[in-house]
């Protein structure tokens, strides 16, 4: 029986390794992520995120698709947190990189027009982290792993209302990110319809680069909400919380999942500590496989994964087990595309390290969402999980 | 009402501050130079940046308590930072000087040096922002329902007593009596045996000294650096250095804070979308009904 196991493992290895020296195959995925910018430490978790995957893959031979094993290679091009750069990464990666598909871009200012030119050239792209719908909304070539803002909206309404008791909100967004004013807006509709009209009682935005918001705080404290909701990136909540306290607020924030980033505690301090936000998982307290990811990704990296390492490592692994329902590849890189695609849209549930999704016909998952708070040691401690 | 527009009157004062700050380095240079230093913004950054390095320095290598920390990261961070502008300056704009160029061409180059500047940090120190440390404990007063802290009152002490310096130099001394003649006649001055670049160096020591306190004070009332906060802040200090006159230290003082409390009272009132359109739609009119700017004299000694 040995004997037999072992003629046919030699015998199949020897015909896979006849396969690779005849041609060594590989496949090439496009990652579009801000390593500079506004949010480079989002682009970061997904670089190292990714490069965990890759490595842990190409180290057992690679990746098997129809009995035949794929070496990964990851093509990491900064978009620089722009929504300019983000369409001409897209397209470099899709003509000069010839990818056969892209992972990111993470912020939906970015994903929204990078989703436009993808779907435009008919290359399948699965962003992380976008929550706004637009990115997906009608582009049969763009998915994504994470649950969308129009859910995440009111998981930050109800919570503040039961936690904090609050009858009243005010909003602080960023004009020019889609992510931030369209949660806002969604906020906004949700709260109001909760607790009557004028109940959001302030309904204040930025623009770019803006660094003083004391203008904006003194209104909204002056219209006395019973808490501040923050839809915005990590290194503009860190300014904001600073500045309201400065200006005497001393109620609560609720913050949406922009904040869940490791660099968070270091840019905004003890001012944090004690506000919730909702996200796609908590790493403090995480078991199984999410665990595993976690301590992995600590041991390799010296710190604690945030959301957007998971859920670029649930992303790319999605991607990965639809390239492996197409069952083969060929050497067409347009037909390649064009299958992947339809394997992408035929994944109807997967289980990630943040959570189970199933996928709906717009290519997004549905999907849980949990609520952590800031403890006082700087954690994010999960307070609360909510599903749809 | 009264408390929310005394609170933003305070607001106003300290944002105010950091662009007459920047605006008084573009002004000095431009009235003696008659060059935009388009690199200011990111001279400033620069400072914030040195400023960090210094603090941490001396946070972590002694046990020195935070004012004091304060107390010699001010005069260093000024010192290190006006050598990286007078760097500039001998680097940069001195060959071109020498070789004659047209002005043009300088003003090109200061948008150049302030890319480097840009990028060289970034490429150096890498994407990550930095977190300046507090080095005095915050202290908010609340009078009424209007709150102040220690920090802004600093800050905006800080502004009106560099104007009030500079005003002296350059009005007062032999050596500002230098620049503003060189400012008059570029030709005529070194002939009376005036070192003309001893004054233009020291013209950069002063601008790029006080846009290393900007920085230092900018990064302790908004504890985030990145390598590009100079760029936005640089360009509308230049514009109320303009809207000022340029070449006006009164000018930039004064429209430094014009351009803050615009800013500020814009949003107070209005929709916070149409804050830049409406403030710099107020400056445009202003500079239609004076093209040289509020102080701005058409073609005479400026400084």
């Amino acid at each position: 029986m040995l004997v037999v196991v072992f003629a046919a493992s030699v015998l199949c290895l020897t015909a896979c390794s006849k396969k690779d020296s005849a041609a060594p195959k590989e496949i090439k995925i496009g990652f579009n992520i801000p390593l500079t910018g506004d949010i480079p430490k989002v682009g970061e978790e997904s670089k190292f995120a990714g490069e965990m995957l890759k490595e842990a893959i190409n180290a057992a031979g690679g990746l098997e698709v129809g009995g035949q094993k794929y070496k990964l290679n990851f093509v990491y091009a900064d978009n620089e947190s722009k929504a300019e750069s983000a369409v001409s990464v897209a397209l470099k990666l899709i003509e000069k990189d010839q990818v056969l598909a892209i992972v990111g871009p993470n912020s939906s200012k970015q994903a929204v027009p990078a989703g436009q030119a993808c779907d435009d050239n008919r290359t399948p792209m699965i962003s992380p982290w976008s929550t706004n719908p637009d990115a997906t909304l009608n582009r049969p070539w763009v998915f994504r792993a994470a649950f969308l803002d129009p859910f995440q909206g009111p998981v930050a309404a109800d919570f503040a209302m039961e936690q904090f008791g609050a009858k009243t909100a005010a909003v602080l967004f960023a004009l020019a990110n889609d992510y931030s004013k369209g949660l806002a807006e969604i906020f906004q509709a949700d709260f109001e319809k909760k607790n009557g009209p004028g109940s959001v009682v302030a309904f204040e935005s930025y623009g770019d680069k803006d660094q003083d918001f004391s203008a904006q705080l003194t209104k909204i404290i002056a219209a006395k909400p019973d808490f501040i909701f923050l839809p915005n990136n990590y290194n503009e909540v860190a300014l904001i919380v600073k500045q309201a306290h400065d200006l005497g607020w001393t109620g609560p924030f609720m913050g949406a999942d922009a904040w869940g980033n490791s660099e968070l505690m270091t840019l905004c301090g003890d001012d944090c500590k004690g506000q919730y936000f909702s996200t796609h998982y908590a790493a403090a307290g995480a078991t199984g496989a999410t665990k595993e990811f976690i301590d992995k990704y600590t041991a390799k990296y010296g710190y604690e994964p945030a959301d957007v390492a998971a859920l670029t490592w649930d992303a790319t692994n999605i991607l990965l087990k639809a390239i492996q329902d197409m069952g083969s590849l060929g050497n067409d890189l347009k037909e390649n595309r064009k299958n992947l695609r339809d394997a992408l849209a035929n994944v109807a549930e997967f289980h990630g390290i943040t959570g189970t999704m199933k996928f709906d016909a717009q290519g997004d998952p549905i999907k849980c969402a949990v609520v952590v708070k800031i403890n006082d040691n700087g954690k994010f401690e999960f307070t609360k999980s909510v599903c749809p | 009402m009264l408390a929310s527009i005394l609170q933003n009157i305070i607001n106003a004062l300290q944002w105010g501050s950091f662009y007459s700050l920047i605006a008084l380095g573009y002004t000095l240079v431009y009235g003696v130079l008659l060059l935009i230093n388009f690199a200011h913004g990111d001279i400033f950054m620069v400072g914030a940046y040195i400023a960090f390095f210094v603090a941490t320095f001396f946070l972590s290598m002694t046990t020195l308590p935070g004012w004091m920390v304060l107390a010699l990261t001010i005069p260093l961070g000024m010192i290190l930072t006006a050598l990286v502008g007078v760097s500039l300056e001998r680097i940069a704009y001195r060959p071109l000087r020498r070789k004659g160029a047209h002005r043009l061409y300088v003003v090109i180059t200061a948008l150049m040096c302030g890319l480097v500047l840009e990028n060289g940090n970034l490429a150096l120190l890498g994407a990550s922002r930095k977190s300046f440390p507090e080095l005095i404990d915050k202290v908010v007063y609340t009078v009424g329902t209007v709150t102040m802290t220690n920090l802004k009152v600093a800050v905006i002490l800080s502004a009106l007593l560099t104007f009030a310096i500079l005003q002296f130099i350059v009005t007062k001394t032999k050596i500002g009596m230098a620049m503003r003649a060189i400012s008059y006649d570029k030709f005529a001055v070194p002939l009376m045996g005036i070192p003309i670049d001893t004054v233009i160096v020291f013209t950069f020591v002063l601008g790029s000294a006080f846009a290393g306190l900007a920085g230092l004070l900018f990064a302790l009332s908004y504890p985030i650096l990145d390598p590009y906060m100079g760029a936005m802040i640089g360009w509308k200090a230049f514009i109320a250095a303009v809207v000022g006159g340029i070449g006006d230290i009164r000018g930039a003082f004064f429209g430094g804070f014009l351009l803050g409390f615009v800013e500020i009272l814009v949003v107070a009132f209005f929709p916070s979308t149409y804050r830049d359109l409406i403030a710099f739609s107020i400056l445009l009119v202003i500079l239609c009904i004076k093209p040289t700017g509020l102080f701005g004299v058409a073609k005479t000694t400026k400084i």
